[in-house]
């Protein structure tokens, strides 16, 4: 039995447009991603990958069509309430975004403070996940003293610290060496067995192949079939 | 509580990440407190000189040539039942003169070639504490004027109403030039806020990103803005203090020693100019934060 056929949709997209002036980011897309799919996003560089990860987290509105996301419709989400959204995701972005004057340990330890977790649980959590993923001893380094992969696994065990139903991941290994990308592919499929709903855009082909998932195909902003991988 | 700490924890840690721009604040805020502090110090010990000018006035009452005693006595009566009259102190004419003597000290001499003592006898109304308004007095007066075998009435003082003229000016003056201050130091922390806030736009959208409330990001801003106010205000008094210091230890080998006396800002009132302070910052900040959320 797939995915689709056992679980209701987690994320549905209806028609979903997204412009920028005159330009069409995406057009007419209709999509459901389910409860525990691996899902890749794939296409070719400006394809509207990233713009499509960026309207399920409310980073972009979309200019015409209906986003649902664990039953929140996100047109009509008030901005007060976006943080209880947000914290339904782990994203993983190409440039890492960790904030640089801050140690790796405050940077993970950041999304279970903003959920006002209490400090022992935070402690143990922060100190587990970074175990996970080969950090632990690093927690008192700043990000900028970091190799890429290194602040690649930082990123991961903060999108992955607060144990979210979904996780996004943004050419995660866009900037990374085989063996880092590797790494970061084998922390999302653990994510995934644990059971995080995975949506992964990336325009590697190598990536794809690694791992077992649904695979959909962006053109010029509308979803075509699926690529030969 | 955790949660107090961990938003003065954070706001600790952007302190001394910024440190340079929360030097500027800090001593922005110094220096108001110091200005507003010092013109409040003037005016404490202004206002205490005034009191105790005022606390010496006395009305004098010159009386008529050719009052017999009785006529006195029945006056004293009636100055003394006066709504605000606590005595009423009779100085024949010879006292008067010989007071006048002592007071010209050298050029008494001047008075020896009168042949007869031009002066009136009076009577020295002094008045109860109450009543020691410029407006009570000058009622009193007009009263006592009034009153037969009176012929004039002299509160000879007169000079320390347009000190108090110009005092009150000044305490105008003081006032907005304080509240102007105020309105300033909100300005600069607020600017100071919105610089912070600009420079770390990047760190405050990763933190929305992760799921953070804007309550959660911008507590800090609002910590730090209320530290920097407090640690400024403290300076400012401690300075302001030291400048004290060193005018009243000149004061105290000067001749001014025995008129003035100065005394420093009460405990509960420098308090009130920190926690003003603090309200300040407070302010400061959340008007940059209100107008940076919007954007």
């Amino acid at each position: 039995m797939s995915v689709e056929e056992g679980n209701a949709a987690l994320i549905r997209l209806f028609h979903v447009h997204r412009h920028f002036h005159a330009t069409r980011a995406l057009t007419d897309v209709t999509l459901d991603i389910y409860r525990n799919e691996f899902l890749f996003v794939t296409g070719a560089s400006g394809a509207g990958k990233t713009t499509l990860l960026k309207l399920l987290y409310r980073g972009e509105v979309a200019s015409q069509g209906q986003i649902l996301v664990d039953g929140m419709n996100l047109a009509r989400i008030p901005r007060r309430q976006i943080h209880l959204l947000r914290r339904k995701f782990g994203i993983i972005f190409q440039d890492y975004k960790l904030i640089p004057t801050r140690t790796v340990y405050d940077n993970v330890a950041l999304v279970l403070e903003a959920a006002g977790r209490k400090p022992s649980y935070i402690r143990k959590k922060v100190n587990s996940v970074l175990r996970t993923v080969g950090m632990e001893n690093r927690h008192n380094a700043l990000p900028p003293s970091l190799s890429g992969g290194e602040q690649q696994r930082v990123a991961v065990a903060r999108a992955v610290v607060g144990d979210p139903t979904i996780v996004l991941a943004d050419e995660p290994t866009g900037s990374l060496d085989t063996e880092s990308a590797g790494l970061i592919m084998n922390f999302l499929k653990t994510f995934h067995t644990r059971g995080a709903t995975v949506v992964v855009a990336t325009h590697d082909r190598e990536l794809i192949r690694s791992i077992p998932g649904r695979i959909i195909y962006l053109q010029e902003g509308r979803l075509t079939g699926a690529p030969t991988v | 509580m955790p949660i107090l700490k961990l938003h003065l924890r954070r706001a600790l840690q952007d302190i001394r990440s910024n440190r340079t721009l929360s030097l500027v604040t800090t001593s922005t805020f110094a220096l108001s407190i110091l200005i507003v502090s010092a013109a409040l110090l003037f005016f404490v010990n202004m206002g205490d000189l005034i009191d105790g000018w005022r606390q010496g006035i006395r009305i004098m009452t010159y009386l008529q040539d050719g009052l017999t005693a009785t006529d006195r006595s029945h006056l004293r009566a009636r100055m003394e039942n006066l709504y605000g009259v606590q005595r009423a102190a009779f100085i024949p004419k010879d006292q008067a003169l010989s007071r006048l003597e002592n007071q010209m000290g050298r050029q008494a001499s001047i008075l020896e070639n009168l042949d007869r003592n031009p002066l009136p006898d009076a009577f020295e109304i002094q008045m109860i504490a109450a009543h020691q308004s410029w407006e009570k007095v000058e009622e009193l007066a007009g009263t006592l004027e009034k009153l037969e075998g009176v012929s004039e009435v002299e509160y000879g003082q007169r000079w320390i109403k347009r000190i108090i003229n110009v005092f009150n000016l000044f305490q105008l003056t003081g006032t907005i030039m304080g509240a102007l201050f105020f309105m300033a130091a909100i300005f600069i922390v607020g600017n100071t806020v919105r610089l912070v806030l600009y420079s770390r736009r990047e760190e405050v959208e990763i933190m929305r990103l992760v799921g953070a409330t804007e309550r959660f990001i911008l507590a800090p801003f609002y910590f730090q803005s209320l530290i920097q106010a407090a640690l400024g205000g403290v300076a400012g008094l401690v300075i302001l203090y030291v400048m004290y210091r060193l005018i009243q230890s000149r004061i105290a080998t000067d001749m001014a020693a025995s008129v003035l006396q100065l005394r420093f800002l009460s405990p509960a009132t420098m308090l009130g100019i920190v926690v003003c302070g603090m309200l300040v910052g407070w302010l400061g900040c959340h008007l940059s934060v209100k107008q940076y959320v919007r954007i």
